[in-house]
């Protein structure tokens, strides 16, 4: 049987979409358990720490310079600077670093 | 809404989308050398990621599609892959406000991602839909355009500046749950608890079989879940919280 690919990708957004907007269109109160938004409340928190450690030290040619732009990126946002000054002075790290280390 | 307010919040977001778009530039390309490799083209590769926008997700699709998996075994992974968003879109529908349109809330579905929901839910006080669009208005583009770059040129782009992007979106993660965690030690701590589960789940080869995508969920639904249970937050003042 020959399938079609946008058949495919028209199921696979599909499917996300609706477990995107399912919740966000459904849930319209407050929720008022305590132990439900305390959960919430956590939750960006943990997803973000999780996604950040250890990949970042797979998404550069070496975990060195990785790891470099890990601990300039927590001291630079430890002390405040913004969003867009401590991602793309992450990305110079790393350039940086990979001139001298291969 | 007011109109200036609506405006505001879409500028601001597409200023806090410029890294996001700059990452998913970056990480895209390496989503368009995968999606060559399953023998897509620049055009089916390019649709699929302006509209799913999910990288775990799209590459096991991707990576299906190659194998000649059935539609039903596509959409299935799809949902297992993505299915973290649930939680992102729940956490979400509590930081807008409850009044807020249906319309809006379908448009703010469209554009869930890790990226664009971890900046969002960490605004002060409500969100406003604006931000969204405005992330999205620049971050859409930025991960349908390097998945192109990906299939078109592949391997042309020089690997040092790839490498360099590729830390952007790290670099974004960091600058949002960094300052929460200097003023709140608990955050700090489950930072800290964090990092060492999520190595452990990458390093010990028991969890090998588990993907990237159920991974995330799986730690933060568990890690989260204690951390309500332990250390329960009074939010309902404040409406900075969930």
């Amino acid at each position: 049987m020959q399938r079609n690919v946008y058949l495919y990708i028209l199921g696979m957004w599909a499917i996300s979409y609706l477990i995107r907007v399912l919740p966000l269109t459904l849930i319209r109160k407050e929720i008022t358990n305590k132990t439900i938004r305390s959960f919430l409340f956590y939750v960006p928190y943990v997803t973000l720490a999780v996604m950040t450690f250890p990949s970042i030290l797979s998404a550069t040619q070496t975990p060195v310079s990785a790891a470099l732009a890990l601990v300039a990126g927590l001291a630079m946002a430890w002390f405040g600077m913004s969003l867009f000054q401590v991602s793309v002075l992450c990305c110079v790290v790393v350039f940086v670093a990979e001139l001298f280390i291969k | 809404m007011q109109l200036t307010d609506r405006k505001q919040w879409f500028l601001k977001g597409v200023r806090h989308g410029i890294p996001i778009m700059l990452g998913y530039f970056a990480v895209s390309i390496a989503l368009g050398i995968a999606a060559k490799n399953a023998g897509m083209t620049a055009p089916q590769a390019t649709i699929a990621s302006a509209l799913i926008m999910a990288s775990a997700g799209q590459y096991i699709g991707f990576t299906l599609i190659a194998a000649g998996a059935s539609y039903i075994e596509v959409i299935v992974m799809e949902a297992i892959a993505n299915a973290r968003y649930l939680l992102m879109s729940t956490a979400l529908s509590q930081k807008v406000d409850p009044e807020l349109p249906l319309r809006h809330r379908l448009l703010m579905g469209l554009w869930i991602t890790d990226e664009i929901f971890g900046v969002s839910v960490s605004v002060p006080g409500r969100l406003n839909p604006y931000y969204n669009y405005g992330m999205a208005a620049v971050a859409t583009p930025g991960w349908a355009l390097g998945t192109l770059v990906g299939v078109v040129l592949g391997n042309v782009l020089p690997v040092p500046v790839v490498s360099a992007l590729s830390v952007g979106l790290y670099g974004m993660f960091m600058s949002i749950f960094v300052p929460p965690a200097r003023k709140n030690p608990i955050i700090a701590g489950l930072v800290l608890v964090s990092f060492a589960l999520s190595w452990v789940f990458n390093t010990l080869p028991v969890f090998g079989g588990i993907s990237s995508g159920m991974k995330i969920i799986i730690l933060t639904v568990a890690i989260s879940l204690v951390a309500a249970i332990l250390f329960p937050v009074d939010t309902k003042e404040d409406g900075h919280a969930a």
